[in-house]
Formats: C-alpha cells, sequence, structure tokens
C-alpha cells in the first residue's frame, strides 16, 4: 500500500543508486545462505538422501494407509488454515483496536498455546473434550478432535502475524473512510483487509505448515487408526519405529512438497489479490 | 530494544562458554557413572533397583544417569551414538540392532536367563468390576466392545498384544487362517491405538475403551496409582520376556556387569515382583504368586521374533498393514 | 453494536480454545495449594531441566532473531533472482514432523550419520549433547521472526532508509536508526514466539536429547516423564513454568518495544 503510493515520487536517481548497493549487500544474502544450509538444508538433504530410491520411494507412498494418512493431514491442515485466517484476523484487530478491561491479560495468553508441551495440550483438551468432558462435548478421537487439537497449537499464528502490521497502520485513512459514510465492512474490506493482507497470508501460510507437521499434541487425541484419524506425521512415526526409513523419509519427502506447492499458491494468490512491490 | 540486541551474541558465547565448564566439570569428576538407557515402564523398579544396588559391596561407588523413552526409540539412539553402559528394552529386536551395530556383543543372551531380566504377560484392563464382562479373547469381538491397544507399528508393547492374540487362538485349535480373520475382527473393534503403552493406559484412565490390552506390570501399576481399573488374565496369553544387556563400549564394563548380575539376584527379583513384573528367578518366583495362566506361550511358539516381525509388522506388506488397508478399504471401523 | 459482537465472537473462541484448557492447567497445578506446586517445582531434575530449557532457548532465540531479521531484509529489500525460493525455504521447517527433524540430525551427526565418524574421531559430541539440542531447537523456531518482521517492513516501506541513505547515513547506521525501530513490533513479536516454541519443544529435541534425566532432559521432556510416572502434580506443574517463561517474555520484549517508540 503505502510503497505502491510513494514509490512512484522517489527520484529515479536515488532508485538507481539503491539499486547498486544491494549489489554490494552480499554480506547479508551470505549469512542467510550460509544459515539456512547448516540449520534447515543439511538436514533436508540427510532426509532426502535417506529416501528408498526408485519404485520403492512410490511404493511406499502409494501404499493406501500412507495416502490415507496424506489426504488427512492436508484437508485438516487446510480446514486449520482456513479457520484460522478468519479467527486469527478477529483476534487480532480486537487486540488492537478494541479497548477493554483485561486486554494485557488476553493478549498474554494469546502465545502460550506454543510454550506449554504437546503432550500437556493434548491431554488437557481431552479432559475438557474428551469422553469425560464437564461440557459434554466429545470430540476426541475422531476427527473433529484433530482439527480441534491443530487450531489450539496454531493459534498464535496468523494473531501474532496480523498485530504489528495493525498496530503500524496509519489511522487516518479508516477514519476519513468512517466519516465518509463507510461502513464497518466496507472500511474492512477497502482499507484494512488490503493492508494486513500479505501478513495475514503469511500468518496462515505459517499455520498450515505447523499442522501439516504437527505431532506431538494430536497424537494423544486422534485415536491414530489408519485411513480414519492417522495423521501422516504419525503414519511416519509408525515406519521408522517398524525401520523402514527408506519409506518414512519418501512420505517426508512427498509431504513436503504438497505443503511447498500449498504456500506457493498462497502466495500467488496474495500477489494476486494486492499487488505489492517486492 | 537496541542495546538488547547488541548484547546478545555476547550473551550467547557466555552461555555456550559456560555450559562447556560444566561438561568438563562432569569429566574431572571421576566416580563412576552407568548409564541406564531403557524402555519406559520400569521406571520405577529402576529407582528402587538402583538404590538397593548401591547398598551392596560392588554398587557402593557407582552413580546413575537414567534415560527412559519408547524401546525402540532408546535402542535406536544407542545405535547413533547415545553414550550407555547397561540397556534394558521391551524385546529383543532392539538388543538385536545394537548386536547389528557392533555395540552389543553378540553372546549377550548366553546365560541361564536368555538374557532377560524380567517376564510379564498379557492382560485385559477393563473398567472396575467388568461391566462387559471381559474374560477370554473371543468376549474382545463381541459386538459393542471398544477395544485399546497401541500402535504395533509405533510400540513394541503393541506387538506383544498383537502376537498374544493371534498366539491364543492358535492354541485354542484355530488354524493360522482363522487367527488371522480373528486378528482382522480385532482391529474393527480397536478404537484407539496411540503410539505407546503408558499413553493407552492415559487414553484408558480418560474413559475411552471397555478393554485395553497391555503387560500385566501396567495394569498392576496403574491400580497401584489409584487408577479406577481390574484387570483379567486370560487363559491363553503370550510370556513377554524383556531382556538387559551390558553395551561393549561401556567405559566401566566391570560395574556394568555387576549390575546385570545384581538385576538377576533374589533380591533384585523380589523388588522387579513388588513393581509387578513377573520374576526370571526360580526363588523369588515362589514368593511372588503371580496367577497362572492355563496355556502361557513365548514368542519361539509363533517362529521367533524374526519371523514374526517380517511376516506381521513389516509396515509395507506385514499382515497387520495388509488387515488395516483392507478395513479400511471396506470403509470399517 | 457491530464492534461488541466482533469482540464477543473473538472473546467465544479464545474462551473455548485458549482460556479453558490454560486455566485447567494452571488448576491442576496448583490442586494441591502453592506448597504442593513449589515442591513439584523444585526437584532437582526439575530445576536442571529448567536451566536446560533456558539456556537452549537463550542460544537458539537470539541467533534465530538476528538471521530473521538479515533475512526479512535480504526477502523484502534485495532483488535476487531466487528471493521467493528463500522464502519457501524459511517456511518449510514447520511442514516436516518434529520426529523427521530429529531423525535428520542423527542422520547428520550421529555415529552412522555423515559427520558422525569425523566428530566422534575429533571428540566432539553434537547429538545427545547441547548443540544438537540447539540446532533441533533452531530448526523448528527458524520462521518466526522472519515472517512476523517481512510483512511490517513491507507495511512500512524504505522511504525513510532512502531518505537516511540519501543524507549520508552508512548502511549500518541506517539500519540502526531507522530500519530497526520501524520494525520493533514485528521482531518483538517473532522473538516471543520463537522462544515459546523453544521453550515447548518436545519432539525434535526428545529424539536428539538422549533424555538422560538431569543431565540432557528439557523441561517439556521432564514434564513428560513426570506424566509417565502418574506424577499428574508436577507435570502440570512444570508445564505452568513453561507458560509462565512465554508470558515473562512477552511482558519483557513488549516493555523493550514500548521503551524504542
Amino acid at each position: 500500500m503505502a510503497i505502491s503510493a510513494v514509490a512512484p515520487t522517489v527520484p529515479t536517481k536515488v532508485r538507481s543508486h539503491l539499486r547498486s548497493t544491494t549489489h554490494e549487500s552480499f554480506l547479508p544474502v551470505g549469512i542467510v545462505t550460509t544459515f539456512l544450509s547448516v540449520v534447515v538444508l543439511l538436514p533436508l538433504a540427510a532426509i532426502v538422501a535417506h529416501a528408498s530410491p526408485g519404485r520403492s520411494f512410490w511404493a511406499a507412498v502409494f501404499q493406501p494407509a500412507a495416502l490415507a494418512s496424506l489426504e488427512f493431514s492436508l484437508v485438516a491442515s487446510l480446514a486449520v488454515a482456513v479457520v484460522n485466517a478468519v479467527a486469527g484476523t478477529l483476534i487480532a484487530w480486537v487486540l488492537v483496536r478494541d479497548k477493554f478491561r483485561g486486554k494485557p491479560l488476553v493478549n498474554a495468553v494469546v502465545d502460550l498455546p506454543f510454550a506449554l508441551p504437546t503432550i500437556v495440550a493434548g491431554l488437557t483438551l481431552i479432559s475438557l473434550y474428551g469422553p469425560r468432558s464437564p461440557f459434554g462435548i466429545n470430540v476426541a478421537y475422531a476427527r473433529s478432535g484433530v482439527i480441534l487439537a491443530l487450531l489450539f497449537v496454531t493459534l498464535p499464528f496468523v494473531v501474532r502475524s496480523v498485530q504489528p502490521v495493525l498496530t503500524e497502520l496509519d489511522r487516518e485513512m479508516e477514519e476519513a473512510a468512517a466519516a465518509l459514510g463507510a461502513g464497518i465492512l466496507q472500511t474492512y474490506s477497502r482499507i484494512i483487509f488490503p493492508s494486513i493482507l500479505p501478513a495475514l497470508i503469511s500468518g496462515t501460510a505459517l499455520g498450515f505448515a505447523r499442522s501439516v507437521g504437527e505431532f506431538g499434541s494430536v497424537v494423544l487425541i486422534s485415536g491414530n487408526i489408519p485411513f480414519k484419524t492417522e495423521l501422516a506425521a504419525v503414519h511416519i512415526f509408525g515406519q521408522i519405529e517398524s525401520g523402514d526409513m527408506g519409506g518414512a523419509a519418501a512420505v517426508s519427502i512427498v509431504l513436503l512438497v504438497l505443503s511447498a506447492a500449498v504456500l506457493v499458491a498462497l502466495e500467488t494468490l496474495g500477489r494476486r489479490i494486492v499487488r505489492y512491490d517486492g | 530494544m537496541r542495546i538488547a540486541l547488541r548484547a546478545l551474541p555476547a550473551a550467547t558465547v557466555a552461555l555456550a562458554l559456560l555450559l562447556c565448564a560444566e561438561q568438563t566439570k562432569a569429566i574431572a569428576d571421576g566416580s563412576v557413572q552407568l548409564t541406564l538407557v531403557a524402555y519406559s515402564t520400569p521406571r520405577e523398579a529402576y529407582q528402587d533397583l538402583i538404590k538397593a544396588f548401591q547398598a551392596t559391596p560392588a554398587g557402593r561407588d557407582v552413580s546413575f544417569a537414567q534415560s527412559y523413552g519408547a524401546s525402540g526409540e532408546q535402542s535406536r539412539a544407542v545405535a547413533a551414538g547415545l553414550p550407555a553402559d547397561v540397556v534394558a528394552f521391551s524385546l529383543e529386536p532392539d538388543i538385536s540392532k545394537l548386536v547389528a551395530a557392533g555395540l552389543v556383543a553378540p553372546d549377550w543372551n548366553a546365560n541361564r536367563t536368555h538374557g532377560m531380566v524380567t517376564d510379564s504377560v498379557v492382560v485385559f484392563v477393563v473398567r472396575k468390576g467388568n461391566p462387559k464382562n471381559i474374560r477370554a479373547w473371543a468376549d474382545l469381538i463381541k459386538p459393542g466392545v471398544d477395544v485399546i491397544t497401541p500402535n504395533p507399528f509405533t510400540s513394541g508393547g503393541a506387538r506383544w498384544n498383537i502376537m498374544a492374540a493371534y498366539g491364543a487362538m492358535l492354541k485354542r485349535g484355530a488354524s493360522p487362517n482363522y487367527a488371522i480373520a480373528y486378528l482382522s475382527k480385532l482391529f474393527d473393534h480397536i478404537s484407539v491405538q496411540d503410539k505407546s503403552g503408558r499413553e493407552s493406559l492415559q487414553t484408558f484412565i480418560a474413559g475411552k475403551g471397555d478393554a485395553m490390552l497391555a503387560y500385566e506390570n501396567e495394569a498392576i501399576l496403574a491400580q497401584r496409582n489409584g487408577a479406577d481399573v481390574d484387570y483379567v488374565v486370560p487363559d491363553q496369553t503370550i510370556l513377554i520376556e524383556n531382556p538387559v544387556a551390558v553395551v561393549k563400549t561401556s567405559q566401566h564394563p566391570e560395574q556394568a556387569r555387576a549390575f546385570v548380575s545384581f538385576l538377576l539376584s533374589p533380591q533384585a527379583q523380589v523388588i522387579f515382583a513388588a513393581h509387578g513384573y513377573r520374576p526370571v528367578e526360580k526363588a523369588a518366583q515362589t514368593a511372588a504368586r503371580f496367577p497362572q495362566p492355563r496355556t502361557l506361550f513365548d514368542i519361539g511358539f509363533l517362529g521367533g521374533w524374526d519371523a514374526v516381525q517380517k511376516r506381521f509388522f513389516d509396515p509395507q506388506n506385514g499382515l497387520v498393514a495388509q488387515i488395516e488397508s483392507s478395513l479400511g478399504a471396506a470403509g470399517g471401523h | 453494536m457491530a464492534k461488541i459482537a466482533l469482540r464477543l465472537a473473538a472473546f467465544g473462541y479464545l474462551a473455548a480454545l485458549l482460556a479453558l484448557p490454560v486455566a485447567s492447567i494452571f488448576y491442576r497445578a496448583f490442586e494441591h495449594g502453592v506448597i504442593g506446586f513449589w515442591q513439584a517445582v523444585a526437584q532437582p531434575d526439575a530445576i536442571h531441566a529448567l536451566w536446560l530449557t533456558l539456556l537452549i532457548a537463550g542460544i537458539a532465540v537470539p541467533l534465530n532473531a538476528v538471521f530473521g531479521v538479515i533475512c526479512a531484509h535480504v526477502l523484502v529489500r534485495s532483488h535476487l533472482r531466487w528471493k521467493r525460493i528463500l522464502g519457501l525455504l524459511v517456511d518449510l521447517p514447520f511442514a516436516v514432523s518434529p520426529v523427521v527433524v530429529g531423525l535428520a540430525l542423527v542422520l547428520l551427526y550421529g555415529n552412522q550419520g555423515w559427520f558422525g565418524p569425523w566428530l566422534a574421531a575429533h571428540g566432539i559430541r553434537v547429538i545427545f549433547a547441547l548443540p544438537g539440542m540447539v540446532l533441533a531447537t533452531m530448526f523448528v523456531s527458524l520462521p518466526f521472526v522472519v515472517r512476523e518482521v517481512v510483512p511490517v517492513m513491507r507495511e512500512t516501506g524504505d522511504e525513510q532508509e532512502q531518505a537516511a541513505a540519501t543524507l549520508g547515513a552508512s548502511p549500518w547506521q541506517t539500519f540502526w536508526k531507522v530500519t530497526l525501530p520501524s520494525i520493533r513490533w514485528g521482531v518483538a513479536y517473532g522473538v516471543v514466539l520463537s522462544a515459546a516454541r523453544a521453550f515447548g519443544e518436545y519432539g525434535a529435541v526428545s529424539v536428539v536429547a538422549g533424555r538422560l534425566a538431569g543431565i540432557t532432559q528439557t523441561l517439556p521432556l521432564y514434564v513428560d516423564e513426570r506424566f509417565e510416572s502418574f506424577d499428574l502434580t508436577g507435570a502440570y506443574a512444570a508445564s505452568v513454568v513453561l507458560a509462565l517463561l512465554a508470558l515473562a517474555t512477552l511482558f519483557s520484549m513488549n516493555a523493550l518495544a514500548r521503551k524504542e517508540a
């Protein structure tokens, strides 16, 4: 938003000067590349190298139980991403724009799902929404229980991505829009939404990725029944425990590629809706 | 913020140095420390056993570092370099992996208990008073009975359970085909497959299921910790045997061997029995008085672990994978 | 009106999904009173686990923060062709199951791993020691700072940086005086999330830790052990400590970021 509005007024001289300075800034690029290589690429390479070669790779992936778990993981993560996008934006908006007593407290607890050990999250959700639920709600050992656990562990993503952007966002435009008689929905869709969209997509994407890989919190509540409630992460764990390293690596890689495809699609979608200058 | 960010690298270096110092301190200390890497169920027993060992002359100056986790995971960790002096796993193949990796001597089981330190049997854990009257394997596949067992691909305990069910059918005179059909029906009644035995127990205590397949010692432990459950020893069940071994790369082989022979002593076996394990030592057996199932068989009856792993638990072509695939395709469960 | 409806919707969602579970964890930790809580937390193994968790987070989070800011800068401001791939690589760690992350590190640095024999020959221990646990933690908390800072950097634009550069400020000065203050909320939230994840990580760390009680046992591993030993108070008490750590991080980052405002 701000960039597209201002950038054309910046003298071309300055822009070309900046472009030339970015050529000199090989240091940050070097640091980023090295760090990513050591922390991310090397371990990923090790997984790729240990995947079963050729036909047994696909045999492991196309095994019915593996396919079913991959499908469930992706569908559940997409559902979680959609809910997160809506609920997360809402919570962030309330936390930034609304005024109510106890706001700092609400703001503070948003991150707790990350810090609580996943086994605690799983057991607590079961005690609240399981067979002995005090509210009579029992979603444990069913697909809805998996979604609930994933929503719990991914709650902070969208909230915390949208929140800083909303905080930085100029309120003048919204006030102007309101003064001109725009309703809350109009203001949202025309002014707020385009500005927070990159952050929203970023947070949703992260939440999606985390759901795909999540293991600890869902493993207790899901029930792990193959073809029904078994997630890919649990299936992979079973392969590892059964000594089928190659198969585990193969399914992990496919899961990774599918997630990458969804992430790319999400980002492209975001670029389509709001053209922001990289 | 700015100041904080500037201070961060320095703080990081300081922390790392602190840790290095701590590590060297541990090495310089000099007293004998044995590392015990074990599966998770006997944790409570080992707390008592270690104390008892330290009260003997051989164990006086020995301290212990202990690691407990899923048997398969622990075995892989030791193979990957987790330093260990003594390993105790839930089933023999986890030791065999270390023999293959050159970390345990091939003759590890050449003693009078064949390398085993404790026994147990597979039992049915049921709700208090056994409201669904579950007494035999056939009761598990009656309509409306909800069965819990850990996932056989992730849990060693679950493999004992499945083999107990299969062997029980054979012992009742069924054909192998019938026994497999029974397993298929059993899987249709299983509503939760947690990744470990302890998690299954948590699930059962949380109110899910009518019967849970488990080690007898787990059932006893659960009762002792106040869980509202009973357990039934079926007429036909499998003898669970848990191995223990000294690791070849041990820095203190003498103390490690002393600890393992202590574990086989009558004194230690009585402690195991107090924690719900069936002793491998005769003298302690008579003292402990566990109910004797009518027909008890061991894994050898089913061809030994090597054959069983391949036939039943191969993740791609094993019988269990096939059963689950056919149930999944039929929209079962 | 609409405002109140939105507020209620947000509250309802938070209450069901977050407040209730967190409250019940706190309740169970203090079920046997403050003394019971204190006794559970004051166990030597628990205290050691706490320090180890803090140490790991203390190394992993700052490294990730510095990397995150640089990486975000590259992603937003540079004109690299392959920066979209770079952006994707940053997100991918999340999609890998933590167990597989741990396993990958074992495949690299374990005895039979690529670097294992060399490391063993030089007496360097990575797996089942601090470095492996830090690497695992960094892997699972890598994207947070990047992903928090990128949108803020985009939203604020680079006019001010350009102005500073035109006025003769060095890139370094521009970064400290102009860029960092404008992205501080993004950095703050990124650090908070990284720290929370670093405190709570279980799956990846459990594979590379070796779970030696009092040596390589982090607080989440300790919680797991307490659960398995039927010591629910101990487990919930240690969980509350983890939650308090996350809250402390949030408050201190908030205070720092506000001070700069």
